[in-house]
């Protein structure tokens, strides 16, 4: 006896059972990112005042990054779209863009994202020596305002040295701009184009800090979670994106020429399977790189 | 149309059938372009001071942690729209099958048990 | 009675390879037995690999019993070997250190629960029976079924690799709390990622992996492929509480890789999902962002926690199901209410878990919710119960080998199930908390409970498996030794627990101390001698069933095909059945547990046997062949 409802599918249902398959594989994806947000809201919940930190991430790159995946979700369906229409020589072309799409998503983040943040310090000074810094954190005027105090002067930090030298006293810190002019009201609320650091220069003594990190997971919450997010999305694109070759290499033009429906029906799954990563990214964008 | 029965032997119902999945082609198009757009409004939306905004229009103090939060309910309402048209269109929800739509709704109801559980043990703790 | 009884639609005895083969070409040895994709032999897979996994989790705990009795004392002739199985610092002299009686706790828990239970009642029954019992050819996805095994080998391999490493194997619990979690087996002398905590929790994502493409394609497989006729309220209740258990996997496995996930972050890339800020550790603050809350991990652990113990009992609430009816040659009582329970409890487990957390500082509101939900899901519990008692009412039982397993799984999971009832209330919670009342709770469901079903399951659906019995006198010599060490074992610990010996201490805490001169005013009576006493003796009562297992293979009786004279239809099929399963696709005409249909000569009457046009007009409204 052969496995029925591979292809065609049961009366009763309707389906044919990778359709399930699939489905019920999301609702478990759905489960697994659940918990991923349900760790961010709880540990939002729980960061002091300041701890979370805001606009730290580059949010013109985030957005042509969103673009970018919206993008591949189209030409994915297209693709099944064009596979159902008996039309390979356009599935192969809307398959390829997909393929693309992911590649440069994945590179964008691997290679220009991810590496930026090593490269970006934030000082967390000691309660006790807030006030020393006035002239760069502009806390007293947050108070007045009710908004949250700042508690880590970030930038780049010019002298590297300093982290493992025990006879350096200070660090050198090329300021955000932020930090420049931080009772500006324009400089209240993240900004939308990212601005490197200046060189203007801060020194800051060892004594008066509590700990100094790149923005890193381990800086606080909020990277632990950006960063175990994003990786989780990433490795899912990546998956995505082999099993999107495989069907886009020669060998799955045999699939096709035996039986059209079953590399459509493959493709449907595939896609489905994209669509949900795309998905989780519409909630990651706005909750990590706007909010 | 989306889950059709088994159409893939018969050449005749296929043309039928391949002429119903071209004139989906352009309601993809639309809902992507859509997307997009909707992507930009959620980033411009985020730059609004909508605690001010409010303030404002209804003559009452809202707290920049309030319009914060105000912030965040926006952006999510945007983000939920733009998943369901992902889903709905893009994953065929719209036209799937019971089967489907039962599993979907159990998983919602159960992610959604642990994000409002959760919430609730951190929101009544014993003492603060 | 045998299958030459059944229709001729289905295969006979004579060569049922000769069809399979020329479907498919023969496959090579390693294809065939090693990289199978076909269900029943990766369910004697799953099968044999957890049975192992099982006895070496008891050993563990006899290892550990030894502590408890006699605390502090050389553990005679194999306390010599065990250093170097386990490392110096796990026995030195043949004394155990508290380090490593954590270890042996920890891995126990795991052990048996993800390595053993798991994969027996879930993966290795419900591979090797429930496609038969639907009429099925395989399972939907046969690669995606070998991935599934080929992944819990991995992460079998992985746990039993964390022995070996400096440090030794996990020693958290198994439950595995932050902070402890996170800084444990870290620092001088250990590998960042070759820890016993860190492999604890690599193995863990590997067993998740395969739980979760295991549960996709049990329930594709009873949706899709159930045979002509075989409608849902027709299905045997096993596959029902299969597609429970199924559901329960595929949600709530997921929160717990999350969380799993982030505790490797914790301890590999330094973040701080968990851990507090302000943390000191042996004097020294940590160098970490803090930020992160230690609840958020209870909360995803139990999330996945709860619905487990649910997987752990579902899969014998099915066997048990099947072997009474067989065995009181009536159908079960109140199938319906069966069905609806089970699925009321997949439903209810998943808004339950706080339950685990009451000591965590939880305010009346969220505390009346959780209570709430565990006193409602009791009650499908004792509905499933009360079910399988009142079907053995009336009937005409027979005490097979598989029977006695089931009759005694009754009242000792009616104990088990009981004794949670006071661990649903916060408030006596407060002091039985971590008690040694709660390991005699769960273990009576697990023990007595569950691995007599899957004992019950074992002799029962051997013949199918191999075409032998296994022998009854032996399976009788295994059965009573457990079933009086199992009680000698847990039913005192109740006491001890309500006494306040504290769990996963070594020596039961100083409070436990004082209090044992107490018991039963027989000053210095140690209830901890008799358990422990009794779970050897346990551990050499398995020594007879291991024997007739493997030697019933070759040279046990030959069974016929039906030879429990059963209803379902994986007894139509022959025994060994070849790959495919049925030569033609069997059709279903009646319900599952047709036994003692008035007017018959048979005592029972095989679900493929079609209804004559002179029987439905004896039955009322029975429904026509239905898809």
């Amino acid at each position: 006896m052969e496995i029925p409802y591979t292809i065609s599918t049961r009366p009763d249902t309707g389906l044919w059972n990778a359709k399930i398959g699939i489905w019920l594989f999301l609702a478990s994806e759905v489960m697994l990112f659940g918990g991923l947000f349900s760790a961010y809201v709880f540990l939002r919940l729980d960061a002091g005042p300041g701890e979370w930190p805001h606009g730290l991430l580059n949010v013109p790159v985030g957005t042509m990054n969103t673009a970018i995946l919206i993008m591949s979700s189209v030409t994915v369906v297209l693709a099944w779209a064009a596979l159902k229409m008996r039309r390979y020589r356009a599935y192969w072309w809307y398959m390829l863009a997909t393929i693309l799409c992911g590649v440069i998503f994945l590179f964008v983040k691997l290679y220009y994202e991810w590496p930026q943040k090593f490269e970006h310090y934030g000082v967390f000074l000691k309660p006790e020596a807030r006030e020393k810094y006035e002239q760069y954190l502009g806390n007293h005027r947050r108070e007045e305002k009710g908004l949250e105090p700042r508690i880590e002067i970030s930038g780049h930090l010019e002298n590297r040295e300093a982290l493992t030298d025990p006879n350096a006293k200070e660090y050198e810190i090329g300021l955000d701009p932020v930090f420049t002019d931080p009772n500006n009201p324009a400089n209240d609320r993240p900004h939308f184009l990212y601005v490197p650091p200046t060189d203007k220069v801060a020194k800051i003594e060892k004594e008066d800090v509590g700990r100094i990190d790149s923005f890193g997971p381990w800086h606080s919450a909020y990277f632990a979670s950006y960063f175990t997010i994003t990786g989780l999305h990433g490795a899912h694109v990546l998956g995505g994106v082999i099993v999107f070759l495989y069907m886009w290499l020669p060998v799955s033009k045999k699939v096709y020429q035996r039986n059209p429906e079953h590399l459509a029906n493959r493709v449907e799954v595939a896609g489905l399977f994209w669509h949900f990563v795309d998905l989780v990214w519409i909630f990651v964008f706005p909750l990590f790189y706007l909010l | 149309m989306n889950n059709p029965p088994d159409i893939a032997q018969d050449p005749a119902e296929h043309e039928e059938y391949a002429h119903g999945v071209h004139q989906h082609v352009s309601r993809y198009l639309i809902v992507g372009a859509v997307l997009l757009f909707f992507t930009l409004l959620t980033v411009a939306l985020s730059y609004v001071d909508f605690g001010g905004f409010f303030s404002w229009l209804f003559h009452v103090h809202i707290s920049p942690k309030t319009g914060g939060k105000l912030n965040i309910a926006v952006a999510l309402v945007v983000a939920a729209f733009k998943v369901s048209l992902v889903g709905l269109i893009f994953m065929h929800l719209a036209a799937e099958k019971r089967l489907i739509y039962r599993v979907l709704i159990f998983t919602g109801f159960f992610v959604l048990g642990l994000f409002w559980l959760t919430y609730l043990a951190w929101y009544n703790p014993i003492t603060r | 009675m045998d299958a030459s009884t059944s229709l001729p639609a289905t295969a006979g005895h004579h060569d049922p390879h000769a069809h399979a083969e020329h479907e498919h070409h023969e496959l090579g040895f390693w294809r065939k037995y090693i990289f199978s994709t076909d269900h029943k032999v990766i369910g004697i897979q799953y099968g044999l690999c957890g049975l192992i996994f099982l006895f070496f989790g008891f050993s563990l705990m006899m290892i550990m019993r030894w502590q408890l009795a006699y605390p502090g004392e050389a553990l005679p002739v194999i306390g010599k070997w065990l250093p170097y199985l386990f490392g110096a610092g796990s026995m030195p002299d043949g004394k155990m250190t508290p380090e490593f009686y954590n270890s042996l706790g920890a891995m126990h828990g795991t052990i048996m629960i993800f390595l053993g239970v798991v994969p027996v009642a879930f993966a290795a029954f419900g591979n090797f029976v429930v496609p038969l019992q639907i009429g099925a050819p395989d399972m939907t996805f046969p690669k995606v079924n070998a991935a599934s095994f080929w992944a819990f080998a991995v992460g079998g391999v992985i746990m039993l690799t964390s022995f070996f490493v400096p440090g030794g194997a996990a020693k958290s619990g198994w439950t595995s709390y932050v902070p402890l979690a996170a800084i444990a087996d870290k620092g001088q002398g250990f590998n960042i990622i070759f820890n016993g905590q860190s492999l604890w929790l690599i193995g863990f994502v590997f067993l998740i992996t395969s739980s979760l493409l295991g549960a996709v394609n049990f329930i594709t497989t009873i949706i899709q492929l159930r045979a002509k006729g075989l409608t849902w309220m027709r299905l045997p209740f096993f596959v029902w509480a299969q597609f429970v258990t199924a559901f329960l996997l595929l949600l709530a496995f997921p929160p717990l890789e999350a969380a799993i996930v982030m505790q490797l972050m914790d301890r590999t890339a330094a973040t701080s999902f968990f851990l507090p800020a302000g943390m000191v550790v042996n004097g020294a603050p940590l160098h970490i962002s803090g930020g992160g809350s230690p609840l958020l991990w209870q909360h995803l652990f139990w999330f996945l926690g709860h619905p487990e113990v649910y997987v752990l009992i579902l899969p014998a609430f099915g066997i048990v199901a099947e072997i009474l009816a067989n065995n009181s040659r009536k159908p079960l009582w109140g199938y319906k209410s069966l069905v609806f329970s089970v699925l009321v409890i997949g439903f209810l487990s998943f808004i339950v878990w706080a339950h685990h957390m009451w000591l965590t500082g939880m305010g009346s509101t969220v505390s009346a919710f959780f209570q709430t939900t565990t006193l409602l899901i009791s009650i499908p519990s004792v509905i499933i119960l009360s079910a399988f008692f009142i079907s053995l009412w009336g009937g005409s039982i027979r005490f097979n080998v598989p029977m006695l397993w089931v009759t005694a799984f009754l009242p000792m999971f009616g104990i088990g199930g009981l004794t949670g009832i006071p661990l649903a209330f916060n408030s006596a919670d407060l002091y039985l908390h971590d008690t040694y009342y709660v390991i005699a709770h769960f273990h009576y469901i697990v023990a007595p409970g569950t691995i007599f079903g899957l004992f019950a399951g074992i002799y029962y659906w051997f013949p199918k498996a191999t075409g032998r019995m296994m022998n009854e006198f032996w399976g009788k010599v295994h059965f009573w030794p457990s079933l009086i060490c199992m009680n000698v074992i847990f039913l005192p610990m109740f006491l001890q627990g309500m006494l306040g010996m504290h769990r996963r201490w070594y020596d039961g805490g100083q409070g436990w101390t004082l209090a044992g001169e107490h018991i039963w005013g027989l000053t210095g009576f140690q209830w901890n001698t008799p358990i422990s006493w009794a779970a050897w003796i346990m551990g050499l009562a398995q020594i007879p069933f291991i024997i007739n297992f493997f030697w019933s293979i070759r040279h046990g009786k030959k069974a016929d095909d039906n030879p429990w004279q059963a209803t379902t239809l994986e007894w139509t099929a022959p025994n060994r059945p070849p790959h495919g399963n049925f030569l033609t696709p069997p059709v279903a005409y009646r319900g599952p547990y047709e036994y003692s249909l008035p007017g018959r000569e048979k005592d029972f009457t095989m679900q493929n046997e079609p209804v004559e046009p002179a029987e439905r007009s004896r039955r009322a409204a029975e429904p026509a062949l239905v898809h």
